[in-house]
């Protein structure tokens, strides 16, 4: 089913990766694989209380313990390093690894133990004790932002971390000329991407060289760079290893805190320390958490269906400290209309301090959670006229001959063809079957719901929202990079420069490679870089590297090729423009007989520098930095901004039926119409694809990081945190559908997210279809059986 | 702080191991740290996730709730012991490989051990009767879907004579 433009040696082709082979047989090189002669281990006291004033610490008996080397508290770690970066600009929200006076969330870090083995380390930790004083604490958002509320950092003076109202368009007039409004409120639950390996650092410090060596479970940009500044030591200093498999992250393995507080004591100690979270420090404490997010949406619109503007407010509760989570609030401004021709928005995101695990990034930065808002804004609009939600949605899509589409928000969108994808999705699910399907289930008596969603997934990645929501960040800088080295052997090396966490990079790296070289991917290499010998990256966040480490490894290809093209020209006395590139081999066009092969053209550039032609670097390698496409802009006053360049786009139908006496919902059909744009590898985007969505399935109807009235995490474990196994995720079908993007190397668009930021909003909308009947809906997530049967129970809870 | 010692004599991947090891040492801490077999992986510690499954006398178990005392005598395969004899991938692991039935990694060799398990008993298993084996392991990554089609195409692959 796919299609794909352009006429591809490897590109789009059916192909094995590189990186599954060494998992599968066991041999992957996670951090908790690192073991360094010597090294010492890592386990935390935690606070038992939401907030409370530490009166004392004592470390005595736990240091008394043989194999016991250091007990760290908050004020010897305070003093030594720097705070951590905060996203907006709200300095004395003051984020370190430890607690220190204060703990403000149950969970948070107060004592780091060092011993000879985490066994050891768990034991001193239990020896250590502390005295706290309980204080008030605050829970509710909404009540967090209310004058006289309990503050979470007082010195910061109000517990807002940042609020702005945003006018894009005539909001205003477009409301007054509307038929009709509507008003709303939906809550997306706090969960997360939760991968099933932790956290985790090993570090070592050298005192001969002063270089910090630090391998860790990663997926963060700028990370060698706040590490440095965080410990005080210049950027040389720190050798952060990317070679390092990471085992899951879909955007939260941030993991700077682990990795201050480990660098410090390693450093301190002198001795090689290693720090794995446990599953209770990793869900309680591993500052994880995604977007808890509430929306209150108001849709302006006619009878004919045309919306004209949206007015949102968005509540985000990011708990007790700031990384870059209210930012997770900014990036939507990048697709706040969804695929939709919305003329106007207000939009007021509001990121709200509460005495709760810090949130961090979650996959999609933010999009999810406001697809969710948006999508049921639909949904609502359709109920409310009567119209056929699909019908509705194509009403009102931005049409495939009005790209590039400006949106009111200042993103332009660069291509998409929503009506078809929609189509073939609709003919490919049987569209009125589905229903047929729906309706002869509720005829029997049972409980079922066709679920719709179609939305956008911004993406290769740009750092837009940070001059956004902080004008003191200036940064407009967002780029990626790629080094390429032909050996005297002729074989090709890719060099990448952050680690991976499953996206198939080198796949992707040695694909392109190999595709302007014309050589075999699987003839190619692909390492990864460490900080002291990596070209720029910003590694892989916001669904980005097909694009800009595609782009990257094209560039960078293309450089070495027009070498050879030198090479040739010079040795053959053949003008370039005559000359012609096929497998590596270059020879005269129409003239066979001159011609160099790819191992003539390398020995020439490695060993005959009297070849070689006059101005030309001996060896053959290239490296290419390029800068994220349409990146480099500041907003404007009245804060328009193009956010990422590239827009892919999905449609989601899903069929649930709802077992009535237990209110279990089941999905019994899924199928994702997506586009993003030319795919390097079809099976990578496709796993992906149907991972985003199984997450999907989890956000919806799962998974709730719940905390208590008195602020504890309610949800420690796997038993209370649920995620779908394979029983709850339903054979998913993916049709797909290629419009490429102007702006990338191949047409390719981003899909690290897909899946993800559609399958919540199409689920909760076919809950709520299969809820319609009885005059019932769910407006939070997860919708979990609990919440359904209350709703079966006309809404009484037990 | 000085822990008592018991002896124990097991079987991993074909070889005989005799250790002295604590009462509180997991099955996984014994294989991955005494052992440096680190192919099997900690995800939660508390018997959910099945990152850490290995075969026990034939029979899948989460190393993480067992003892490695708890071993004498044992048999155990862990992932490492799942390839071909010169170390390269078995039918089964070449047909994740094939329909990329894994992304990051981490939970593969669980999987794979579950599925060899599943194969061992029921070598031509329906989609159904792959879900529910692989029921107890769970992913983050793939949603399952490549996982399944790679143990169906391990199956037919080993059906017909691969190895």
């Amino acid at each position: 089913m796919s299609a794909q433009p352009g006429n591809y040696r490897y590109i789009g082709s059916k192909r094995r990766t590189k990186e599954d082979p060494r998992f599968v047989t066991g041999r992957g090189h996670y951090v908790a694989d690192i073991a360094l002669p010597g090294m010492k281990h890592v386990a935390l006291v935690t606070s038992p209380h939401a907030s409370a004033r530490i009166k004392a610490i004592r470390t005595v008996k736990a240091l008394a313990l043989p194999g016991v080397h250091y007990a760290l508290t908050g004020e010897e770690l305070c003093a030594n390093v720097d705070p951590l970066f905060v996203g907006v600009d709200a300095p004395r929200v003051a984020r370190y690894p430890l607690a220190r006076g204060v703990v403000r969330y149950s969970g948070e870090w107060v004592v780091a133990v060092v011993a000879d083995s985490r066994a050891l380390a768990e034991d001193a930790a239990e020896r250590i004790e502390i005295d706290y004083e309980p204080t008030d604490y605050i829970l509710d958002p909404e009540k967090a932002i209310l004058p006289g509320a309990v503050l979470v950092h007082p010195d910061h003076g109000s517990n807002v971390l940042y609020r702005r109202t945003f006018t894009w368009g005539p909001v205003e007039a477009d409301f007054a000329k509307a038929q009709h409004q509507l008003s709303f409120r939906v809550h997306w639950g706090r969960s997360a991407t939760v991968p099933i390996e932790t956290f985790g650092i090993a570090a070592q410090w050298d005192p001969g060289t002063q270089l910090l060596d630090v391998w860790a479970s990663i997926q963060m940009p700028k990370y060698p760079d706040q590490l440095a500044k965080a410990l005080r030591l210049p950027g040389n200093a720190v050798r952060v290893h990317f070679d390092v498999d990471v085992g899951g992250s879909y955007g939260v393995k941030r993991g700077i805190k682990h990795t201050v507080l480990v660098g410090y004591l390693a450093k301190k100690l002198r001795l090689p320390v290693r720090f794995i979270e446990d599953r209770l420090e990793n869900m309680r404490g591993g500052d994880m958490h995604g977007p808890d997010r509430i929306f209150d949406m108001t849709v302006a619109f006619d009878t004919d269906g045309t919306i004209h503007s949206l007015k949102i407010r968005a509540l985000d509760d990011v708990g007790a400290y700031a990384g870059r989570s209210p930012l997770q609030l900014g990036k939507p401004v990048g697709a706040i209309v969804g695929p939709y021709r919305i003329t106007s928005v207000e939009y007021e995101p509001i990121s709200v301090l509460t005495n709760k695990t810090a949130q961090e990034a979650v996959r999609g930065f933010g999009q999810a959670p406001t697809n969710y808002a948006i999508e049921s804004a639909i949904d609502r609009v359709a109920r409310h006229l009567g119209m056929d939600p699909i019908e509705l949605r194509k009403k009102n899509f931005i049409t495939k001959d009005q790209f590039p589409y400006l949106i009111p928000s200042g993103s332009t969108y660069d291509s998409g063809d929503y009506h078809t994808v929609l189509d073939k999705a609709l003919r490919a699910v049987d569209y009125p079957a589905l229903i047929a399907a729906r309706d002869a289930a509720r005829k029997a008596g049972r409980l079922a719901g066709v679920g719709i969603a179609t939305c956008l997934e911004p993406s290769g990645g740009n750092s837009a929202f940070e001059p956004l929501f902080n004008p003191k960040n200036e940064t407009t800088t967002w780029m990626d990079s790629c080094l390429v080295r032909v050996d005297i052997s002729g074989a090709v090396t890719g060099v990448m420069n952050t680690s991976t966490s499953g996206q198939g990079h080198e796949t992707l790296v040695a694909t392109v490679l190999g595709e302007v070289l014309e050589r075999d991917p699987d003839t190619i290499r692909v390492v990864h870089a460490d900080s002291l010998n990596a070209l720029p990256s910003n590694s892989p966040v916001g669904s980005r590297m097909a694009i800009m480490l595609g782009g990257a490894a094209a560039g960078a290809a293309k450089k070495v090729k027009a070498a050879l093209m030198a090479i040739a020209a010079h040795n053959l006395g053949v003008a370039l423009e005559s000359l012609e590139y096929r497998d590596g081999n270059i020879s005269a066009k129409g003239d066979a007989k001159k011609s160099l092969s790819w191992d003539a053209l390398v020995e020439i550039a490695h060993r005959k520098f009297h070849k070689l032609p006059p101005g030309l670097e001996p060896g053959l390698q290239a490296k290419f930095v390029w800068e994220v496409p349409t990146g480099g802009g500041l907003p404007t006053a009245d804060g328009r901004i193009q956010m990422y360049p590239c827009y892919s786009f999905e449609a989601h139908l899903v069929l649930v039926e709802i077992d009535p006496s237990s209110a279990q919902p089941k999905i019994m059909r899924y199928l994702c119409g997506h586009d993003c744009g030319t795919m390097i590898n079809p099976d990578i985007v496709h796993g992906m694809t149907y991972g985003g969505i199984a997450h999907g399935i989890g956000a919806a109807l799962y998974e709730k990081f719940a905390f208590s009235d008195n602020g504890q995490l309610a949800s420690q474990t796997f038993m209370d945190y649920l995620m779908p196994s394979a029983l709850e995720v339903p054979a998913i079908v993916i049709v797909d559908h290629c419009t490429p993007s102007p702006l990338t190397e191949f047409g390719q668009k981003g899909s690290g997210e897909a899946g993800y930021l559609g399958a919540p909003a199409a689920i909760a909308n076919a809950i709520n279809d299969a809820l319609a009947p009885l005059g019932a809906s769910i407006d939070e997530l997860p919708m979990t059986p609990l919440a359904i049967w209350t709703q079966l129970q006309g809404g009484r809870t037990p | 702080m000085n822990e008592k010692l018991y002896p124990l004599s097991v079987t991993v991947n074909g070889k005989v191991h005799m250790a002295e090891v604590p009462a509180r040492l997991t099955l996984v801490d014994f294989l991955r740290d005494t052992l440096r077999l680190t192919g099997t992986h900690v995800g939660c510690e508390h018997g959910i996730c099945g990152a850490c499954s290995v075969i026990l006398d034939g029979a899948p178990v989460r190393s993480c709730l067992m003892f490695a005392v708890q071993l004498d005598g044992c048999t155990v395969t862990t992932i490492e012991g799942l390839t071909r004899p010169d170390g390269t991938p078995s039918a089964l692991q070449d047909a994740f490989c094939e329909a990329h039935g894994l992304q990051c990694g981490y939970c593969t060799p669980g999987m794979i051990v579950a599925s060899h398990a599943l194969l061992e008993s029921n070598p031509a298993p329906t989609e159904a009767e792959i879900r529910d084996a692989i029921g107890g392991n769970l992913c983050r990554c793939t949603g399952y879907q490549q996982i399944v089609h790679a143990v169906q195409l391990a199956a037919e692959n080993i059906a017909n004579g691969a190895k």
